[in-house]
């Protein structure tokens, strides 16, 4: 049995085949195409071609896509929602998407914000208003609208009022309209979770469409015994039917795969991960096995939302950025790229304009390309610009560290040919022979995860004795989406008290997740 | 006179962010309760304290409560009805403007969202001139006046009016009922008549939170100098110190969050280290063991390159931050400010020497 696994990033679609002991067999980059389909059947095929596997043999396909940032960004093949929040008489003083850009505004057909919603200790903060529900989704339904963005005041305390509304709307526009909950997307912060809420209800036919075209491609290139998930941001997998509901949750899955995928080949479990492309350096940490989470934040496509996602920072280094002398002698890199010109503009392919590659290949770390192209930089220049290189490294890996301590690195990415062996800074610099396609690597060995949420009364069942039987049923769930039983660890457990609902009553939420299991 | 609308919110937020001096929170959710108030009331009209009568009735805004649960539940649409109605029908007088308390935070943005819902100006005026964290920490207790009678309401429509013998017990009141009501209400305090306004208020402080505000966002299209000098010259700031961050040391006590953070010296600082002390909001700057700045001056933390404002929760290992001394309103500086908010008040054993004195030597 073999493991498929794709990453579609902007400028690259990288795939590969790992075997059952997750060893590399095959790896291919190609570029992506403005639908994405194209470039994961190029991908697929080339690899397929590389390797020699038999298609029959794969019996898991994953796919990490950066499609429904993009369609955000740009504002292409979103949905016309509606928009409902329960939280009157609190929260009317901010109404929904206050602060958004007016072309992203205008997917909302229609906003209304009723009665409902909780206290922060789970006491009702104002009845749900079950008939001002029905009149929103009717005028929905009369308007063709077919995806509802539902959020509550504290419905991370108490979910309640969310469940109903959407039971309602589902009676009333019909079982296929697809309803976003926003307890199941994000976390506290009403107007960073709506927005997220939001996001995911406007990305459904996207979602469609990329979950369609992936399991389309596969089949077209005669892959029918796959099991098919999507990457999330956390690291673990979806299946396309969850893709499909929570779309929202595939954002930042890139830097997620390719940190989890360095951190694999590396066999680290604690490092800094430089990634390093044609036109960007991203640097991530892992901990423990995982991204480290960002604090701050983080606004897609101009909209804030309370994502959890990988505490990444962007410099503008990588393999085709553009070397320039100043007029003073010194010498500058980027952050202008050639980007995926390079094999016709930089030096050492026969172009004309000098890259980081170029330094690279005249200081002799690396044999791409024509090096009698590059003789005629002088050492001293080069060596100025991989100062300068260098310069942006070190900073960088700085600024992600904790402490002042030395730190592992891990380098990865198809730009990491220009940098050197050795970095200040770093304890040890682990440079993995795959490392050019780690996020696809990231994509692949990803795990499964299952997550329990119940209202517990700890004054009727023990609290020691009901968080294990919690565990448990995460760990179940964890198993029936695909994960073997040995593997499985609860990977997150929130216990939130609400004081003024009967009993000693808490919301527990577990998250379990461990190693997909092989097919058949 | 003139009008607040949704640009100068966004700069007010921004330059508030700065003169927080470290403290006084994310205002990010205050700005959308006065973008929303402003979209859907229109435009405000602030006034200089000068356009307000002597026994006019003016009356500061400010939320109570946990900024996580303000995050959660915002505010509604009734609250400022609701405080208007209260608090004019205690002192038998309309209402005749609103005011911020302090600089910093959501409360630098909720006095506008109160004046565009009540169609009440704003004054032009605060009683701090940046943030402290407590309670009568306002130029206002200089000149006798009382945070009480303080009107307390919810977004349900719950009210009440507090009258209390001392500071401590309106804390330990307006906190109880404040979770009673569901962790986070507006209030009103230190409700004053004009002529006390313009004697003790910090003025133009509003306009100076939208020019700071201005100035950080179009620092880099500065033409003559650098971003760094521009900065400076705008905000009429001291250039303490540059450097990064190679040590955090943090400690909640109360309320309040304590701390200091270390520096190491970067560009024309290098071999040089830096320590500045917190206590919600920065306390202290010490450059190669000098102190450069104390309380009540203001001393804030930019980003070297975006030259944003960085809050003392946001301080990490590894970043390179620009110390910035900014003077503080003058009456901070007499006696009874310094007894108040000067440097011993906060635990700090040292006396207020201003800013300008202590940066002697060109560092400007």
């Amino acid at each position: 049995m073999y493991k498929l696994g794709i990453d579609v990033g902007g400028t690259n679609t990288d795939a590969v085949i790992i075997d059952e002991d997750l060893k590399v067999v095959a790896s291919v980059k190609s570029h992506t195409t403005p639908d994405a389909y194209d470039g994961i059947l190029n991908a697929i095929r080339a690899v397929l071609e590389t390797s020699g596997v038999d298609r029959s043999q794969i019996g898991q396909a994953m796919l990490g896509t950066t499609q429904c940032t993009n369609a955000i960004v740009e504002r292409k093949h979103l949905s016309p929602i509606g928009v409902l929040r329960l939280g009157a008489p609190a929260t009317v003083g901010i109404p929904p998407m206050v602060d958004w850009a007016e072309d992203l505004k205008k997917i909302a057909v229609k906003t209304a914000v009723i009665g409902g919603g909780f206290e922060y200790d789970g006491k009702e903060l104002a009845p749900f208003d079950e008939e001002a529900a029905r009149a929103f989704f009717l005028e929905l339904k009369e308007k063709g609208v077919r995806s509802v963005a539902i959020s509550c005041v504290f419905s991370t305390v108490r979910n309640d009022h969310e469940l109903a509304a959407a039971k309602l709307c589902r009676e009333v526009m019909g079982e296929d309209v697809h309803v976003s909950v926003s307890s199941e997307i994000g976390s506290m912060g009403l107007i960073e979770r709506e927005n997220a809420t939001i996001l995911n209800a406007a990305l459904y036919q996207v979602a469609q469409s990329f979950t369609e075209g992936f399991a389309k491609s596969l089949a077209d290139e005669g892959i029918t015994n796959a099991d098919i998930y999507l990457s999330q941001n956390d690291g673990t997998l979806m299946t396309m039917d969850y893709a499909r509901r929570y779309p929202i949750l595939t954002i930042a899955c890139g830097p997620t795969n390719s940190i989890r995928g360095a951190s694999y080949l590396s066999k680290l479990k604690n490092a800094i991960v430089i990634d390093v492309g044609g036109t960007t350096t991203d640097l991530g940490v892992i901990q423990n096995g995982f991204p480290r989470e960002s604090g701050v934040a983080v606004t897609i496509g101009g909209v804030r939302t309370n994502f959890r996602m990988p505490d990444v920072i962007s410099i503008g280094l990588g393999g085709g950025s553009i070397v320039r002398q100043r007029p003073d002698g010194s010498v500058t890199v980027g952050p202008d790229s050639v980007g995926y010109e390079i094999t016709e503009k930089a030096l050492c392919f026969g172009g004309k304009v000098c890259t980081a590659t170029d330094i690279a290949v005249r200081l002799g770390m690396s044999g791409l390309g024509d090096k009698t192209r590059v003789a005629h930089l002088t050492e001293d220049f080069a060596q100025k610009a991989m100062e300068a290189i260098l310069a942006l490294v070190e900073d960088a890996v700085d600024a992600m560290k904790v402490s002042a301590d030395d730190v592992d690195v891990i380098l990865v990415g198809g730009g990491s040919i220009v940098l050197p062996a050795k970095l200040s800074g770093a304890r040890t610099l682990a440079k993995p022979a795959e490392g050019g396609v780690a996020n696809a690597i990231g994509s692949a060995i990803s795990k499964v995860s299952g997550t329990y949420e119940q209202l517990i009364d700890f004054s009727a069942h023990p609290r020691d004795e009901a968080l294990a039987q919690a565990k448990k049923e995460a760990a179940a769930l964890a198993v029936e989406a695909g994960a073997i039983p040995e593997t499985v660890e609860i990977i997150d457990v929130e216990d939130v008290p609400l004081a003024y609902y009967p009993g000693n009553t808490s919301r527990v939420k577990i998250k379990a997740a461990g190693d997909l299991s092989r097919k058949g | 006179m003139r009008k607040i609308g949704i640009p100068e919110i966004e700069d007010i937020a921004l330059g508030a962010s700065l003169l927080g001096a470290g403290g006084g929170g994310d205002p990010y959710v205050g700005k959308l309760v006065a973008i929303g108030a402003v979209r859907e009331c229109g435009e405000v009209t602030m006034l200089d304290p000068e356009e307000v009568p002597d026994d006019a009735l003016v009356v500061p805004i400010a939320m109570m409560g946990a900024p996580t649960i303000l995050g959660e539940k915002a505010v509604g649409a009734g609250e400022y009805q609701s405080i208007y109605k209260t608090v004019s029908s205690f002192y038998g007088k309309p209402i005749f403007a609103l005011m911020p308390i302090e600089a910093g935070g959501v409360n630098s943005m909720l006095p506008i969202a109160a004046a565009a819902r009540l169609g009440l100006p704003l004054v032009d005026v605060d009683g701090m001139g940046r943030a402290f964290p407590e309670l009568q920490m306002v130029t206002f207790t200089i000149g006798g006046g009382s945070a009480t009678p303080m009107a307390l309401v919810d977004e349900k429509g719950n009210s009440c009016i507090f009258n209390t013998i001392t500071n401590k017990w309106t804390e330990d009141l307006a906190r109880a009922v404040t979770m009673a009501c569901g962790g986070s209400v507006s209030v009103s305090l230190f409700a004053m008549e004009g002529a006390f306004m313009k004697k003790y208020g910090v003025r133009g402080i509003v306009t100076r939170s939208q020019m700071l505000g201005s100035a950080i966002r179009r620092v880099k299209e500065s033409e003559a100098g650098t971003p760094e000098e521009k900065f400076l010259e705008i905000t009429e700031g001291f250039r303490l110190f540059k450097g990064k961050i190679t040590d955090v040391l943090r400690e909640v006590r109360g309320a309040f969050n304590f701390g200091k953070v270390v520096l190491d010296g970067i560009g024309e600082d290098k071999g040089r280290s830096a320590c500045v002390t917190f206590q919600n909001e920065n306390l202290t700057a010490e450059v190669d063991g000098e102190i450069l700045a104390t309380v009540p001056d203001l001393i804030c933390l930019v980003d070297t390159e975006t030259f944003t404002p960085i809050p003392t929760d946001a301080l990490k290992y590894g970043k390179r931050v620009l110390v910035v001394g900014l003077k503080c309103f003058p009456l901070w500086r007499t006696p009874e400010g310094l007894e108040l908010v000067g440097p011993r008040y906060f635990g700090v054993d040292t006396d207020y020497i201003p800013l300008e004195e202590r940066c002697k030597g060109g560092r400007k």
